[in-house]
């Protein structure tokens, strides 16, 4: 029996005044797995994430998420199916610690409006606030950030700042994470631990797409990779043949 | 009388054009609303008025005007702008201006009291019959004033390499001081432009309404800012448009509404566009800086 | 016992602090109005209308104000959703005009002579019941998940919209709140002047409000408390202050803008207090 891909895209395309992006993109992400995408800069890699996580709509085609279209859905709307990401530019919440970051990860997972704070106990934190904290307090456990948790969330060094975006986005507890450039910066030591973090993380049944110009991680991680240029896909095959591929040695040669 | 009206509204039009001008000048070079711009309008008439109660002719009057306002706006630039404009926050500079614009207006209301004062105009009782519409001279003055400056503003724009400067950096800022354009000069510059211009259109304004108070910056400001937003933020042309427009609009409404309801149709019109102008045109600009 | 001279400077300060926290809730969202005095306008003639042409018992009135601006705040939140920064301020400071306007204009108010033989009503133990109120809900808001995401918002909307907070919502529940509050703090006013016209409504009023809380600082709804209270009682202290209040309040602004413009109390010096606080009760 064929299963549905979890995400699935479709002739989608996406362009900014007279610049092309992604012209007429087709893709599909199984679940399960860890899905690279790769390609020169200014292929189209982040506008296919913003168009997928709704940040940005679409021109044309369709986006279908777990066997549902979503192109018509809110951001919001689309983290609370299962949709979560990370950001090329570490985007924390400059005001808060690294555990509020987390906690307001679970917003999709968790109520309470504004009248909610006026009932309950007082001087005592509701229950639903209890559960909170602890459920992100273990999120911040499995990214090795827990002694951080009341630490400025950017006042972090770099490496445990990317760490922590991802945490913030696993607390959103998704079943598809798209992270973007997860590993630009880190030296190779953080680039094994995040390999590892990634690794855990697709065991415990998130499919990971991932956005990445290391090829070490992307060799190492992935199961498949799709190669980008000027808005198209030109490749996608196993790491392997990637590697081997004459069209993505010239689309990376050649730019 | 219509024509009569419609006259009256171009005067009045032409003189919250230069408002608008100012605020429009200011934006294109900063990407930020000079709040206090109102009350830079303001002083400028008082200082007219303290110039003509001393004595002085109405040349003297309206250029001593515009030169102390020119210099105000310097001043606020200095005080109000420069050190925060660099800065993330949008809350800041805005609480800025609001703050010297409070400051400016009460200063003044120390010095003048809170009740309007009466101008002395020139050219009380002389009077022009052109065909069916009688214009005082007053009118013509402050009419031809009025158009004179924007003419003057326009050829200094297009024509002198300060103008120029200011184009680049309103189109630019980065790449006019790539190009050997210096930035922080030429913002002073549009500052004092902007400023003069106001002071022109506060001595006009005072000599059309023969009175002032030190709260008619806020009315006439929030028209300008009205009529820029109406004219296109940065569009000195569509600032000169959008401001004979709405004077227009005003003089002939003289008769269906109150003057109250006249001042809340501006806030009105300024509602509107902010809702139904795409935000993404506008706030693109604003949000880059 | 206090004097009545006393009271009635708390009485205004506390005033003062509501109005100041109902600017201060939208703003902790990223929204900035300049036009909480039209809300408080709304507030204060519902409720007086209520007392004086209705005999409506004083703590319903004040509620109708509260939900009249609640109402109306929700009204106004729908095109502010799609302003940003600067266009917000001027969009809600148009709107507190148009509602002064709107007031001048309507006889069953009073119009430009005002609105006279308001009930006495409001007691100090009012303007405290409600403040005991609202310190407890910023309190509990702020480690809550409605804080958390208001924070988010101001941070970076994009971002918070990413992980799922649904800014419509959020924004509106933020406007609709600093309505009510700000409605309440009408209400109270007018039944303690005992008198209101539109002016008092104004664009000072809104201006002062938004003055008192970004001098106190944005980072918590302690910065308004303290800012508020502040530049409320300071006037009634030094005489030569209320002659030069709105210049030396612009001047001060000014200052700290320039110099600290993160406000008085800023997150540093609040971590700062909330770790002593900590180590205090560790140790007691």
């Amino acid at each position: 029996m064929v299963s549905e891909p979890l995400l699935a895209v479709d002739r989608l395309s996406r362009s900014f005044g007279k610049l092309v992006v992604l012209a007429g993109l087709d893709l599909s992400v199984e679940s399960g797995g860890i899905h690279a995408i790769i390609g020169p800069n200014g292929a189209g890699k982040t506008t296919f994430f913003n168009l997928v996580t709704g940040a940005l709509s679409p021109d044309g085609g369709r986006i279908r998420f777990g066997g549902s279209d979503i192109g018509h859905l809110p951001a919001s709307r689309r983290t609370a199916l299962g949709i979560c990401r990370t950001f090329q530019n570490i985007r924390l919440f400059g005001s808060m610690t690294a555990l509020e970051n987390v906690l307001l990860g679970l917003h999709c997972r968790t109520r309470g409006g504004l009248l909610a704070p006026l009932l309950g106990v007082p001087f005592r934190r509701s229950p639903g606030e209890v559960a909170a904290r602890e459920r992100a307090a273990a999120v911040l456990e499995m990214v090795g950030l827990a002694a951080k948790a009341h630490q400025s969330a950017v006042e972090l060094p770099y490496g445990e700042q990317r760490r922590l975006e991802i945490a913030r986005a696993l607390a959103s507890a998704p079943r598809l994470l798209l992270l973007d450039e997860p590993s630009a910066g880190m030296n190779p030591q953080e680039t094994l631990e995040l390999e590892a973090l990634i690794t855990q993380v697709n065991r415990r049944g998130v499919t990971i797409l991932l956005i990445e110009h290391k090829m070490s991680l992307v060799m190492k991680l992935s199961k498949i990779v799709t190669v980008l240029n000027f808005g198209q896909k030109i490749a996608e095959a196993a790491p392997a043949e990637i590697q081997r591929d004459p069209r993505v040695i010239e689309a990376y040669l050649g730019s | 009388m219509f024509v009569q009206q419609l006259v009256n509204g171009l005067m009045l039009g032409g003189a919250y054009a230069l408002v608008a001008i100012g605020y429009t000048l200011i934006f294109g070079v900063l990407n930020l609303l000079h709040l206090a711009h109102g009350e830079v309008f303001m002083v400028g008439a008082y200082v007219g008025l303290a110039l003509a109660l001393a004595g002085f002719p109405p040349w003297a009057t309206l250029g001593g005007a515009m030169l102390a306002a020119a210099l105000l706006g310097v001043v606020v630039e200095r005080v109000a702008f420069r050190p925060v404009r660099s800065r993330g926050s949008h809350v800041t500079p805005l609480m800025t201006t609001i703050a010297v614009g409070l400051v400016l207006q009460h200063a003044v209301v120390k010095l003048y009291g809170a009740e309007p004062v009466a101008m002395p105009t020139p050219f009380a009782s002389a009077s022009l019959e052109l065909g069916p519409v009688t214009l005082s001279t007053l009118q013509l003055l402050i009419l031809g004033t009025s158009v004179a400056l924007m003419a003057l503003l326009e050829v200094f724009l297009r024509s002198t390499p300060t103008g120029m400067a200011i184009r680049a950096t309103a189109e630019n800022p980065t790449i006019a001081g790539l190009m050997g354009i210096n930035v922080s000069l030429t913002i002073v510059i549009t500052f004092a432009i902007a400023s003069a211009l106001a002071g022109a259109a506060g001595v006009l304004l005072a000599w059309n309404f023969t009175g002032l108070s030190p709260f008619f910056g806020v009315k006439v400001g929030l028209k300008g800012l009205a009529i820029m937003l109406l004219g296109g933020l940065g569009n000195v042309t569509g600032a000169m448009v959008g401001g004979l427009v709405v004077g227009v609009v005003e003089a002939l409404s003289v008769g269906y509404l109150d003057s109250s309801y006249r001042d809340a149709f501006a806030f009105a019109v300024m509602i509107l566009i902010l809702l139904v102008r795409p935000t993404g045109l506008l706030g693109a600009r604003l949000q880059s800086g | 016992m206090l004097s009545d001279h006393a009271v009635s400077i708390l009485i205004f300060a506390g005033i003062d602090v509501i109005m100041a926290l109902s600017f201060f809730l939208p703003a902790s969202a990223g929204q900035l109005s300049a036009g909480q005095g039209g809300f408080m306008a709304l507030g204060a003639y519902t409720s007086a209308y209520l007392t004086v042409h209705h005999q409506t018992p004083f703590p319903l009135a004040l509620a109708a104000g509260g939900l009249v601006g609640g109402l109306v705040g929700l009204a106004v939140g729908f095109p502010a959703l799609r302003l940003r920064g600067l266009y917000l301020v001027l969009v809600t400071f148009g709107f507190g005009e148009m509602v002064r306007v709107l007031f001048l204009n309507a006889p069953a108010f009073g119009g430009p002579a005002g609105f006279a033989g308001i009930p006495p009503a409001t007691t100090i133990w009012y303007v405290l019941g409600l403040l005991v109120v609202l310190v407890y809900f910023f309190t509990r808001v702020s480690s809550s998940r409605m804080g958390r995401a208001f924070a988010a918002l101001r941070d970076d909307e994009a971002a918070a919209e990413a992980m799922g907070v649904n800014a419509t919502y959020v924004k509106l529940a933020a406007f609709t709140a600093g309505g009510v509050i700000a409605g309440l703090g009408g209400g109270l006013y007018a039944h303690y002047t005992l008198f209101i016209d539109p002016e008092a409504f104004g664009v000072g009023r809104s201006l002062f409000v938004m003055l008192y809380a970004v001098f106190g600082g944005l980072a918590s709804f302690w910065g308004a408390v303290a800012g508020a209270t502040i530049l409320s009682i300071l006037p009634e202290l030094l005489r030569w202050v209320k002659d030069w209040r709105e210049i030396l309040y612009g001047l001060l602004v000014l200052i700290m803008m320039l110099v600290r413009p993160q406000g008085l109390l800023d997150a540093a010096f609040l971590a700062r207090l909330s770790a002593r606080g900590e180590r205090a009760a560790a140790r007691g």
